[in-house]
């Protein structure tokens, strides 16, 4: 029994393991080919035996920052919401109605994204580029709403549930003699929050956030439908562009040459390397705080 | 005591001790930004149900076009006509086939990591992180993982990858659910086996597994779910297949709902469209169901324990 489930674990490992081998002996045309040129240069032509992630890296790096610094306060505050505000019965509801978001399978965000969520994006992209134009993020507006900022939309729906629910447990183990004694000295409950609950969880939401962060960088399918595929790098948000992993999910399935599948590979590779980044900084970060990933 | 010979704070102010407390200046300052805190956090909050409500509504109001009794039982005729039946099925048959490959494998960690790793384990440590790194897998990736692994030696696309590939996916949550359900098995089971002198493997299999099964199972359930859900993997490793073809060889593609709506979705036909909609609204009624069994199965087996 012992042995099975030290096989078993074991088996973990090494299934680990033979993911980046075979990432990397399948993307090995490519690696010799471009190199580390791969990771800085930008243009990503199949048909000419040219492919870089430049562009790529850029877009998967704007659409999460966007959804991170968009889902980061709204997620704290559903997880103060939930663990410290609501009464009991409000806290039964809510609680599992915000995780049930982390439920929806990502090729409907992707479908309910391109159907109800860009023409919506098209709609509010005129006013904030006149609103906020002068920042050059928010440059022309798009034709047709397909574009990074709807792509950081989709991705803020998909990790709020993340970082809410794990924010959630982080606050309800903050002790409560801390917060019943900071009450008694006279602190309203937004000093609590300030001076108690958020200093002693700060390396948990941290961690959640980058667990969050991690699954952004890594969503495909959804962000496929709304970011559109355009390997370019633009400063402007109402640009389409592509992200690593919407490039593979665009194109994986018609490879224009070997070389091209290779490149996906890499792509794929520098995908597994953010992706294991993520999941130990989040570790490390989280210190004394159980924060893992969780069937939600 | 000398606390009257002291200067008093209120020296010179007009101070009333008999006046009720009501908060003045900086006090209700205080409350205020206390009192918008709470608003905000409360319009958060309401505004994820909102998120979730839109969510639903959308593709519930567009999926009721394409919903009738023939739709969900039916087999599909041509590109834009009858059910899913056959993808249906299809995704039953693969996260099956996944779950039978993560769930022993998952609970088999997860007993690793709770009854026969000691707490302070290196292996223990190692093992906890590689499920965090596989955890945090793009799916995406697994789906490059199986193509490389499976899909190019057999130089044909398969249900078989598939349903390997979603184990992949199901196994680090499998593990983890078995882990934290493992762990709420009262101890005194534990030394109660000891104390009688069973050996260690009798106790897993007649003691801690029946005591933890409910748990176990309703993680499964919750794991499953989300992988019925997965596009990416099923992209790259299966699929190619007629989607109406209603034989479901594991060796062969193997259709599935969520390859059914990201191919229907592509099609020039708005029957197409619709169809796709009311997949994704079966695909999503089945998932949030499973979701909610799931729950309730949780709290009662997690209360049952706690007793």
């Amino acid at each position: 029994m012992f042995g099975l489930c030290a096989l078993a674990g074991a088996l973990v490992v090494v299934t680990l393991v033979d993911v980046v081998y075979q990432l990397f002996v399948n993307a090995q045309p490519a690696i010799s080919k471009f190199g580390f040129g791969f990771v800085t240069h930008t243009e990503w032509k199949p048909g000419f035996h040219e492919e870089a992630a430049g562009a790529l890296i850029y877009g998967t790096v704007v659409s999460s920052l966007i959804a991170i610094v968009l889902a980061t306060p709204l997620g704290i505050a559903i997880g103060l919401f939930l663990s410290m505000m609501a009464p009991v019965r409000v806290r039964a509801v809510v609680g599992p109605l915000v995780e049930m978001l982390a439920a929806v399978p990502s090729i409907i965000y992707g479908f309910w994204g391109l159907v109800v969520l860009v023409p919506f994006v098209d709609k509010l992209e005129p006013g904030l580029h006149s609103a906020l134009g002068f920042i050059p993020v928010f440059g022309t507006p798009s034709p047709i709403g397909i574009s990074f900022f709807a792509a950081g939309l989709v991705l803020t729906v998909m990790i709020l549930p993340i970082i809410s629910a794990l924010t959630r447990d982080l606050f309800l183990t903050v002790p409560s003699e801390l917060k019943d004694g900071a009450a008694a000295l006279g602190a309203t409950q937004w000093e609590i929050i300030r001076g108690i609950v958020l200093p002693t969880t700060v390396s948990g939401i941290s961690a959640a956030v980058v667990l969050g962060l991690g699954r952004a960088l890594g969503e495909a399918i959804a962000v496929s439908f709304v970011i559109g595929s355009v390997t370019r790098i633009q400063t402007s948000w109402f640009a389409p562009g592509a992200t690593l992993a919407s490039l593979i999910a665009n194109q994986f399935t018609a490879p224009v040459n070997p070389l091209h599948l290779a490149a996906m590979f890499y792509a794929g590779l520098l995908l597994v390397i953010i992706g294991m980044f993520t999941s130990l900084a989040a570790r490390a970060i989280a210190g004394r705080f159980d924060v893992t990933q969780r069937v939600i | 005591m000398s606390a009257l010979s002291e200067p008093s704070p209120y020296e010179g102010m007009p101070f009333d001790p008999t006046a009720p407390l009501t908060p003045s200046g900086n006090l209700r300052r205080r409350a205020a930004v206390s009192r918008f805190v709470q608003i905000a956090a409360t319009a958060a909050a309401a505004f994820a149900i909102v998120v979730l409500v839109i969510v639903c509504v959308g593709v519930a109001t567009r999926g009721a076009a394409a919903l009738s009794v023939g739709f969900v039982v039916g087999n599909p005729q041509g590109l834009a006509s009858g059910g899913i039946f056959n993808s249906l099925l299809g995704t039953l048959e693969l996260v099956v086939f996944g779950a039978l490959i993560a769930l022993p494998l998952g609970v088999m960690t997860g007993l690793y990591l709770t009854e026969f790793a000691g707490p302070r384990s290196r292996t223990a440590s190692l093992l906890k992180t590689a499920l965090d790194v596989m955890a945090g897998l793009p799916t995406i990736v697994v789906g490059l993982f199986v193509y490389g692994l499976i899909v190019i030696p057999q130089h044909k696309e398969s249900g078989f990858a598939g349903g390997i590939a979603l184990a992949i996916v199901m196994l680090p949550l499998m593990a983890r659910s078995s882990q934290e359900v493992l762990l709420l098995v009262p101890n005194n089971l534990r030394e109660a086996a000891d104390a009688l002198g069973v050996s260690r493997w009798r106790t897993v299999l007649t003691v801690i597994l029946p005591a933890a099964v409910g748990g176990i199972l309703t993680g499964a359930i919750l794991a499953t779910a989300r992988a019925a859900g997965e596009t990416a993997p099923l992209l790259i490793c299966n699929s190619l297949f007629n989607p109406d073809q209603t034989g479901l060889n594991l060796f062969h593609g193997v259709p599935s709902v969520s390859m059914f709506i990201y191919t229907s979705f592509d099609l020039p036909l708005t029957e197409a469209v619709t169809r796709a909609w009311g997949a994704a609204f079966v695909l999503m009624v089945l998932i949030l169901i499973a979701n909610v069994a799931a729950r309730l199965l949780l709290a009662r087996s997690r209360a049952k324990m706690a007793r």
